[in-house]
Parts: C-alpha cells; sequence; structure tokens
C-alpha cells in the first residue's frame, strides 16, 4: 500500500509538472521555473511558522504568491535596474533560496523542515501522514489529498484557458492582437507554476521540481510536432518516471525523487538518440541538392 | 561582540587559516564568473555546480576515501561533461540552451542526491560530511583541504591574467578573436575548464546549490560600478572576498550553520545595493538623469516657443505673457512655471511686467534649438525622402540630443541650406 501512495503522489506531481512545463519551455522560460521553484522556500518557511503546519490553504497561498513576487522581482532587476536578464534570474532565486535556508536554520526548533528536506523532499513519508476525520475514518495520506486538488486546479485552468495559453506562448503579438492579454496570462502561468511547486516541494524539493517541470516536456519535444500530443506524451511520461525511479529508488536504497529524476533523464536521453524523427541515431533521408 | 573582535584579531591560527581559504575560493569563483556574465551564460554555471555532486559522490564510492583530490577529480569530470552535454544538446537538437540547462541541471542533480542518499544509507562510517558539498561550510576548510583548494584557486587566479588578453577578446568580440586567428575553441575549452575548477573548488564554502551565486552575483555587482573589465576583475574578486570573510565569520560563531547562505545573502544585498545606488548605472542615478533630461527638454522647449513667436517680426523685446506660452503649445503648467524661474535665474529669460522676455543667451539657445529642429526636418526629406509632414515629431525628439559636431555634419551634408522642408527660414 505504501508503494501505491508514493507513486500516486510522484504521478500527481509529475502530471501537474509536465503540464506547466510544456508552455515553460516553449516560452524559453524553463530557467524561470528553476528560479520560482527555490525562490518559494522562505515563503513556505514564513507560512510555516505563522500557521504551524504544512498543508494548510494559506500556506500554499502564501508560498505561491512568493513566487509571483519573484517573477515581479525578475522583471524589476531586468527592466528597471538593466541587469542582464540570466543575471537577474541568477541573482533572484539564489538570494530568496539562501534566506529560506537561513530561516530553517534559525527556527530549526519551530520548523519541521530540514535543509535536505529542502532539497530533495520525503516523499517515503508520506504514507504516514494520513487524513483521518473525527468519525476516526482514514482517508488517505494528507499529501495526495493536497497536490491532488492542485492537479485539479491546473487541468482545469489549461482546459478553460487552453486558447489563451496556446495563442500567448506561440504568438504573442497575434494574441495582443486579437484583444488576449499577454502580461495576465504570463501571470497566471506564473502563479500555477508556484502553486504547483510549493505543492510538491516537501514530496520532491525544489530541485527536483525542475526535473519534472523540465525533462518530461523536453522529452516530448524531441517526440512530436503537435502541440495537444505533447501534452498528453509529457505526462505520460512523468508517470512512467514515477513508477519506475520508486523501484530504482528501492533497489538502490536512496532518494525517490532523485531516483525519478534519473529516470526523467534517461527518458530524454533515450528520445534525443532514437526519437523516429528526431533522434540523433535515426537515419533521416535528408533532401539532396538537385544535380544539373 | 566579543567573538567579532576575537575573529578579527587573526590571533587564532586556524581562523587565519579559514578566512584566508573563504577569500580565495569566493575571490576566484568571482574573478572567472565575470568572464562568464559577460559572455551571457551566467546560468551554465549553476548548471555546472549542480552537475558537480554525482561526480564527488561516484568518486568517493569508486575510491572509498573522502581524499580532497580525488573527489576535485570526480567532481571535475562530472562538472566538465555537463558543460559538453549542454552545448550537445542545444546543437544536435531542437532543443533551447534554457531548457537544455535546466534539463542537465536537475538531471545531474538527481542523479547525485540517489547516489549521495544511497551512500548515507549504505552505513558506510567514511561517508559522514559529504553533505557538507550541499550547503558549505567554510569551518571545515583546514589543514590538507585547505592546501590543495588554495592551490587550485591561485592557479584559476593566475590562469585568468596569463590569458587576460585572449579571453577579452572572446567575451567582447569572438568573430574578431576568430579572424586574426585566435584559437577560440581551445579559449572557449580553457573558459568551460576555468567555470568548472571555480565551481569545484567554490563549493567548498558555499555548497553545490547556492554556488551559481559565487559565480553570478559578484559579477553582475561589479559590473554597474564599472565598465573596464580589468577593474571589473579586481572589484568583483573584492565583493567575493568580502562575502568569503563574512561566511568564514559565521561558521566560527555559529558551526551549526550552513556557511554559503550567509555568503549568498551578504553578496546579494552588496549587490542589490550596486544595482540601486551605483553612479551612472544604477537604478536612482538613473531614474535622476531621467528627470533631468525631462526638466532640460522642458526648457528648451519654452525657450524654442519664445524665440518662434517673435521670430517673423524679430521683435524679441516684446513680454510674452505665461498664458499666451500655453496658447501655442500644451505645457503641463506647473513645471512651465519652474521652467521659466529656472531659466530666469540662469540668465536666459527676464521678466517683464506679466511677460517673458528673451535675454541675448536666451536668443541664441532658442535659436540653436529652431535650427538644429528645422536642420533635421530637412536632413529626414532629403535622405530618407520622408514626406514633409511626417518629420516633426521625429525632430522634436532629437533637437535636444545633436552636439555641436553632430551639427556641423549636418549643415556640410545639407550643403548649408537656407530653408526647411516647410519653407520656414533656418536661422
Amino acid at each position: 500500500m505504501n508503494a501505491f501512495w508514493i507513486i500516486l503522489t510522484g504521478s500527481l506531481v509529475a502530471t501537474c509538472c509536465s503540464l506547466l512545463g510544456c508552455y515553460l519551455i516553449l516560452r524559453r522560460m524553463a530557467m524561470i521555473g528553476d528560479a520560482i521553484s527555490h525562490a518559494v522556500l522562505p515563503g513556505i518557511v514564513i507560512a510555516f511558522l505563522l500557521t504551524g503546519s504544512r498543508d494548510s490553504v494559506p500556506m500554499i497561498i502564501g508560498a505561491g504568491l512568493l513566487g509571483v513576487l519573484t517573477t515581479f522581482l525578475i522583471e524589476f532587476f531586468h527592466k528597471y535596474a538593466r541587469v542582464q536578464s540570466d543575471a537577474a534570474i541568477g541573482v533572484t532565486f539564489t538570494w530568496l533560496f539562501a534566506i529560506g535556508i537561513i530561516l530553517i536554520s534559525v527556527f530549526a526548533g519551530q520548523v519541521d523542515l530540514d535543509q535536505d528536506c529542502v532539497l530533495y523532499g520525503e516523499i517515503a513519508y508520506v504514507p504516514l501522514d494520513l487524513w483521518i476525520t473525527e468519525g476516526g475514518l482514514s482517508l488517505g495520506p494528507r499529501t495526495v489529498w493536497t497536490i491532488g486538488f492542485v492537479t485539479i486546479l491546473i487541468i482545469a485552468f489549461i482546459l478553460f484557458g487552453y486558447k489563451e495559453l496556446f495563442l500567448t506562448a506561440f504568438d504573442s503579438g497575434y494574441a495582443a492582437a486579437i484583444g488576449v492579454s499577454t502580461s495576465l496570462w504570463y501571470y497566471l502561468l506564473m502563479t500555477a507554476v508556484s502553486l504547483t511547486t510549493v505543492a510538491s516541494f516537501e514530496s520532491v524539493g525544489a530541485i527536483l521540481v525542475v526535473a519534472l517541470l523540465v525533462a518530461p516536456p523536453a522529452t516530448a519535444y524531441l517526440l512530436t510536432d503537435n502541440f495537444k500530443t505533447m501534452l498528453v506524451l509529457s505526462v505520460a511520461l512523468g508517470i512512467i518516471a514515477s513508477f519506475a525511479g520508486y523501484y530504482l529508488a528501492v533497489w538502490m536504497d536512496g532518494s525517490i525523487a532523485g531516483a525519478i529524476a534519473t529516470i526523467t533523464g534517461v527518458e530524454f536521453l533515450l528520445a534525443f538518440l532514437f526519437s523516429p524523427s528526431r533522434g540523433i541515431l535515426i537515419n533521416r533521408k535528408l533532401v539532396q541538392p538537385v544535380q544539373h | 561582540m566579543k567573538e567579532f573582535f576575537e575573529f578579527f584579531s587573526f590571533a587564532d591560527a586556524n581562523v587565519r587559516f579559514v578566512t584566508l581559504g573563504s577569500v580565495l575560493l569566493a575571490g576566484s569563483s568571482a574573478v572567472v564568473g565575470c568572464f562568464t556574465l559577460l559572455r551571457k551564460r551566467a546560468l551554465v554555471g549553476d548548471a555546472v555546480a549542480h552537475a558537480v555532486l554525482p561526480g564527488v559522490c561516484l568518486a568517493f564510492i569508486l575510491s572509498g576515501t573522502k581524499n580532497p583530490l580525488i573527489l576535485l577529480i570526480g567532481a571535475f569530470i562530472t562538472g566538465w561533461l555537463s558543460l559538453i552535454i549542454i552545448d550537445f544538446i542545444t546543437a544536435k537538437s531542437r532543443i533551447k540552451e534554457d531548457t537544455a540547462i535546466g534539463l542537465v541541471l536537475s538531471v545531474f542533480f538527481g542523479i547525485g542526491i540517489l547516489l549521495l542518499t544511497s551512500i548515507q544509507h549504505s552505513g558506510n562510517a567514511a561517508q559522514s560530511g559529504l553533505d557538507k558539498f550541499l550547503f558549505g561550510n567554510a569551518a571545515s576548510l583546514v589543514g590538507e583541504d585547505l592546501i590543495i583548494f588554495s592551490i587550485v584557486a591561485v592557479l584559476l587566479l593566475t590562469a585568468t591574467v596569463v590569458f587576460y588578453k585572449e579571453l577579452k577578446l572572446l567575451c567582447f568580440d569572438e568573430v574578431y578573436a576568430k579572424t586574426i586567428g585566435f584559437p577560440v575553441r581551445g579559449l572557449e575549452l580553457l573558459l568551460t575548464t576555468l567555470t568548472v575548477l571555480a565551481v569545484v573548488v567554490g563549493i567548498q564554502a558555499v555548497g553545490v546549490v547556492l554556488m551559481a551565486a559565487m559565480l553570478i552575483t559578484p559579477a553582475a555587482a561589479a559590473r554597474f560600478w564599472t565598465d573596464k573589465l580589468g577593474v571589473m576583475l579586481v572589484l568583483a574578486a573584492v565583493i567575493g572576498a568580502i562575502s568569503g570573510v563574512s561566511g568564514a565569520f559565521v561558521s566560527y560563531t555559529a558551526p551549526a550553520m550552513p556557511t554559503g547562505p550567509w555568503i549568498v545573502l551578504i553578496v546579494s544585498l552588496i549587490a542589490t545595493f550596486s544595482f540601486a545606488f551605483a553612479p551612472n548605472k544604477g537604478w536612482i542615478a538613473r531614474i535622476v538623469r531621467q528627470r533631468l533630461n525631462k526638466k532640460r527638454i522642458l526648457e528648451e522647449n519654452l525657450l524654442k516657443l519664445l524665440y518662434q513667436l517673435s521670430e517673423n517680426k524679430q521683435d524679441f523685446h516684446t513680454p510674452r505673457p505665461m498664458h499666451e506660452l500655453l496658447d501655442k503649445r500644451s505645457f503641463p503648467v506647473k513645471e512651465a512655471a519652474s521652467g521659466l524661474a529656472k531659466l530666469k535665474s540662469q540668465g536666459y529669460l527676464e521678466k517683464i511686467k506679466d511677460g517673458w522676455v528673451l535675454t541675448a543667451e536666451g536668443i541664441t539657445r532658442g535659436r540653436r534649438v529652431v535650427r538644429l529642429h528645422r536642420l533635421w526636418e530637412l536632413y529626414l526629406t532629403q535622405y530618407l525622402h520622408l514626406a514633409s509632414d511626417h518629420v516633426h515629431e521625429d525632430a522634436e525628439t532629437i533637437e535636444h540630443i545633436i552636439t555641436p559636431e553632430l551639427e556641423k555634419r549636418l549643415l556640410v551634408e545639407l550643403n548649408f541650406p537656407i530653408l526647411d522642408p516647410h519653407s520656414s527660414k533656418i536661422p
């Protein structure tokens, strides 16, 4: 049963991350996703200190807001202080992440988070924290409910905003011309990324969220040219990685989240080498120049 | 406070070593970071930093010891590999660079975490302390480790000094470097190697997760104070060193604290201060400059208007009341009033009863603005073949910018014209 809950959690995290990741990599914002995933840490710690629990809604919202603040801060450094854009990202997220770690060290007694958990989560402990109703009925692990709720939110967001998200990612000029607010959808997307990061944080940690945000979509991107196929494919790849990662981790007696990230890397490597349309080891018929 | 004096008196030999080590580590990564920043590849350093972890773990698994030299070699190999893979993926597929960086960073780090946790669970007693690589601990820099890492740091600094000219050219004009026969490929490789080495030694102080900050942040801060590469390198090294010392101090007073985050916090504060307050390039300086320019433009527009009003009848001594000016052109009233007062104090205007009159200097300056405006309109119609009713807006902006040298060249270019496209006389 434990394996089931862990793999379910992994798959739910992978679903949210892969879906949003597709938009991030097409917008060339993979590193912004990376930045957000680091920068929500102080938000999580502060919310934790204030509310005293991990799974409360205010905590997710508070920390999610910090993710959006990060994008504002990066934009501010870039636009107003004219810091080169990659440096703006680098400075912002390392700084916020450092504050988060310091807060954890200072309030070590009061915060049930440690530095390692921040890095690679504690997905193995997911089945231990059960949600038990007052009547004594066990409803399964608390984390599954939280991340499940976020997954439904993200899927709903993509279903309802499909057209707008698609247009703003592929042709923002056209989107603006037909009256779709590009900045509104940009910030909505960033909010969704922050929410997902916060909800996934305790199960897979800050850096491995990035693996699930970037690797499955990048793999799918090598396999298809159709965007809808890419969304579905990357979710499938994410779920496969959760399954395979769990068993790899059991076999090696190591971190499950680390193993999931390793598998997403293996998937990418396979697609990179053997993708039917773009694999570098697959012979493609090249168009020969016409001889005269 | 007592600890503060204890630490900074450097009486304790241990303190001296730790301080020296932190300064060297932080300083050398800051110097290398300048080059990666200028090549717009700042985030690549982040990927290398994370990719170092599996190397450290593999080296430990294979050798079974924590000999710094062996771990360093392992770290070096995977760090280098990550850079090669990023370049390879970007070159050989349609994956963009940012995605490739994110991918390599997280997957390598994932592998590293998997290996690290696996080692920790294996119950091997020798492994304790490997996790220091995650967040760094300057206090553990003693004895043999310190000597090895300091040697690498000094090597790094020497290499940048020796290849200073070549690296400079690589950063600023790669194509030119290629044409004059520089081995650009080799230099790129050198810079890659330097970056990896900087990361490998830097993680001792700040750990893999925050290493990116040691490469990016001092360089980004230094960039705001100067346009000279040499000065920038020294400044970045100093900023890095200051944060390194403070990190050592923190790990001296609170050994349980990870040093990395403190070093990063301090270096980020210095950087944010630089972004905001650096003269010329800083945010505040730019806002001030924009305000001043706006004021100057308004004043020049006032002088221009006064000149134009009197130009036809040459009645420069007729006083023009404020409302007449506002009828002709919509100025914001308050700003116009303060602009007029300022021009008066500078001697360009005189106030007679209720009206304003240009002084001799005022006439000269007003005439110059009008002349530049008309010259530019003429230039646009003659050389860019724009219709004469399309050129006013453009001239309205550029009239405040043209320098006397440009003015001379325009005159020559247009063959000392008399009339502008609207058949007004060019004064």
